[in-house]
């Protein structure tokens, strides 16, 4: 039980550290971001005064000059944060920070989701294949799969989109859904969700692309390192067929390292695909990150990167309890 | 402490545990790494009977480099052009040429809208990421060695101290931290010209890159402390700083390098997204820049493919040079990538021949 409990404790302190983190950055480093958000917002509210409330979340969030001491600040960040208020937004004003992100969560984590996914499975299967035929001419595979990892993954989707859409038209160049047909924003029929679907096949295609050398990879080189295994080669003696000792013997233990790597890939769901999001216009949270980021809505930024923070974390948390259930030497090997 | 390792850290280690000298995860492991050793000195005994050819270091080379020197070649070619390129090239910022021409003769690559001269961008701009590469490298390097090295060889409190924060930074997503950063140094009054610079760019980078490195090297310096050698060391009364450095950081040659061009890959690619968000130096002109330019500049919208085509290209041909080279070094850290295939093309060959027993099976 103590592996769990050590889990727990490790989650919970990187926890604390990323807040704090958030909390120190923009009051450690030169310059004032409290003030540039504080002008940010009385120019989109159109230079009407700002109410107390709002001046107090964004100094509470950004740092308030001399006359409140660190720790009261770090006190008061924590009561926001656990009141669940991010703050106002300045480049979407006067939409809170929190809806936002709401709004722009359900995108990314469909997309980049089901994408992590096929990616996954797809190289999990090949480089099975690729590792248990070592030594023949799909070794060759292998540094293919190198070029395509090291392509920057929106350059390719920059290629992608003036190949497919821009030369053949085929697919749609920007955004999440056809906004001229669905002025009123996202709805639920058959219509909505075949446009949505439209608009993120060449986005899921980027990523497929760009991040199944990593797994084949992976897969590929524990095979080879599982085959030469003891276990493998009495198997195989014993006179099991050699599809049983491919998927019941060498895949399944081969497999192990790529599930941990998985678990962070998921975790990296929300926060992996944030240029890509830029190219496509798609309406996820990477572009909301970027929406803040070019405008110093550093409110907007604070919040976005703690729930991408989070969103990491959970997944690894989730992750290591299922890995030490799949991997018991995890669990005993201390 | 190796229980709460995150998960990442798990992946590494078992990909090197099957080395010569991770530390056992497991009996199976264990056994892996003896049977590594007995086919080590199986092929030792071949080499040396083929003897001649290749003198005395063939055996740390890798066999059939035909991947090391591919992948030397392209790394080799990129870094000339930046460092020569330059040199030739046109002003990269001369507008005097017409805006967005396709390659001609007169200009290999095409301008920009703002009629530069694609060709002389590509070469300032390969010098700008190589440099922003290599700072950015050698500042993560330094650091996994600090956390890894150190932590790995001292133990204890201190190790405790390093590895959680080390895992803390190896947990904590790396672009959008990039990305928090940058966003507020660059716009932060009192730094002047360094800002919004390469330099700092790199040193962004490079403090954000080097937690993977340090797990991995803390490994490999754990099961080095338990060597003899380093025993005789210490009971010989040398100092640890000099045991760190004389005695256990040159057997880590082959992984620092690995790591180092992870740094660099990993350098390149993010100042390449940075940049392409509009977060990159402003003074300097570096592949991502190009791409940041190209993508105001409606290059996609308008099929100016030269223009956005080449920075990208160089990105993609330098990291999979550099991932080329990794692959070499890494099949010395972990013979049986080597040997495994080899054996069994052998077995295949022989079986082939009818010298065999099998045909269909796993060794096949």
């Amino acid at each position: 039980m103590s592996f769990y409990l050590r889990r727990v404790a490790f989650y919970l302190v990187t926890f604390w550290a990323a807040i704090s983190l958030n909390f120190l950055l923009p009051r450690l480093l030169p310059g004032d971001p409290a003030a540039i958000m504080l002008g940010k917002l009385r120019r989109a509210s159109g230079g009407r005064p700002l109410s107390e409330e709002t001046i107090e979340a964004i100094t509470s969030i950004l740092g308030a000059g001399k006359d409140m001491s660190l720790w009261d600040q770090y006190v008061a960040y924590w009561g926001r944060l656990l009141q669940g208020d991010l703050g106002v937004s300045s480049t979407r004003y006067p939409a809170p920070v929190a809806e936002l992100i709401a709004n722009a969560l359900p995108w990314t984590i469909i997309l980049v989701g089901v994408a992590t996914v096929i990616s996954f499975v797809l190289g999990i299967v090949v480089g099975a294949w690729v590792g248990w035929r070592r030594g023949t001419w799909l070794d060759h595979l292998v540094p293919i799969t190198t070029v395509f990892q090291s392509i920057p993954y929106f350059w390719l989707a920059l290629v992608l989109v003036a190949v497919f859409s821009v030369q053949l038209g085929l697919f749609p160049i920007i955004g999440g859904y056809d906004v001229f047909e669905f002025p009123a924003g996202p709805e639920l029929s058959w219509a909505f969700i075949g446009s949505a679907v439209t608009h993120a096949i060449l986005p899921a295609i980027t990523i497929v692309l760009s991040s199944v050398g990593g797994w084949l990879l992976g897969m590929r080189n524990m095979m080879v390192s599982t085959m030469s295994e003891d276990y493998v080669v009495t198997a195989e003696a014993k006179g099991l067929t050699p599809r049983r000792v491919r998927t019941k013997y060498a895949s399944r233990n081969a497999a192990i390292p790529s599930l941990a790597g998985f678990g962070i890939a998921l975790g990296f769901v929300v926060a992996g695909s944030i240029v890509m999001e830029q190219v496509f216009s798609y309406p996820g949270i990477g572009k909301l990150m970027i929406q803040a980021v070019q405008g110093l809505d550093y409110a907007l930024m604070q919040g976005v990167f703690l729930v991408i923070t989070l969103t990491v974390l959970a997944a690894n948390f989730f992750m290591d309890l299922i890995y030490g259930f799949i991997d018991p030497r995890v669990r005993h090997n201390g | 402490m190796d229980d709460s390792q995150p998960t990442l850290d798990r992946e590494v280690l078992d990909s090197y545990a099957t080395g010569d000298d991770a530390p056992f995860q497991s009996p199976a492991s264990a056994e892996a790494v003896r049977e590594t050793a007995r086919e080590t000195t199986a092929t030792a005994a071949i080499a040396a009977a083929r003897s001649s050819r290749g003198g005395r270091f063939r055996h740390i080379l890798p066999s059939r480099s035909g991947k090391l020197i591919t992948g030397i070649v392209i790394v080799g070619l990129i870094a000339l052009f930046g460092i020569f390129g330059p040199l030739i090239a046109q002003p990269p910022r001369d507008s005097d040429n017409d805006a967005l021409l396709p390659p001609s003769p007169e200009h290999w690559l095409g301008t920009t809208k703002l009629g530069y001269d694609v060709f002389s961008q590509l070469a300032w701009g390969t010098q700008g990421s190589l440099f922003i590469g290599l700072v950015a490298g050698i500042v993560a390097l330094l650091l996994a060695v600090i956390f890894g090295v150190f932590a790995g060889y001292f133990g204890g409190v201190l190790d405790e101290v390093l590895t959680l924060f080390t895992n803390i930074v190896l947990v904590i997503p790396g672009l959008p931290v990039v990305m928090v950063i940058a966003a507020y140094v660059q716009n932060a009054e009192g730094l002047g010209p360094l800002a919004r610079s390469s330099l700092l760019v790199a040193l962004v980078l490079g403090i954000t890159g080097w937690a993977g490195s340090a797990v991995v090297l803390r490994a490999q310096a754990r099961s080095l402390r338990t060597r003899e050698y380093v025993a005789a060391a210490r009971v010989a009364g040398e100092k640890p700083g000099r045991i760190i450095f004389v005695e256990i950081l040159p057997n880590l040659v082959p992984l620092l390098a690995a790591q180092f061009i992870f740094g660099v890959i990993f350098a390149v690619l993010g100042e390449a997204g940075l940049s392409y968000l509009g977060l990159g130096p402003t003074g300097s002109i570096t592949l991502g820049t190009m791409l940041n330019d190209a993508q105001t500049g409606q290059a996609v919208g308008t099929g100016a493919w030269w223009w956005f085509v080449p920075p990208g290209a160089i990105i993609a041909a330098l990291g999979a040079g550099l991932s080329l080279i990794n692959f070499a070094i890494d099949e010395v850290v972990n013979p049986k990538l080597r040997l495994a295939p080899e054996n069994a093309k052998r077995q295949r060959k022989a079986a082939k021949a009818g010298k065999g027993i099998a045909d269909t099976g796993a060794f096949a």
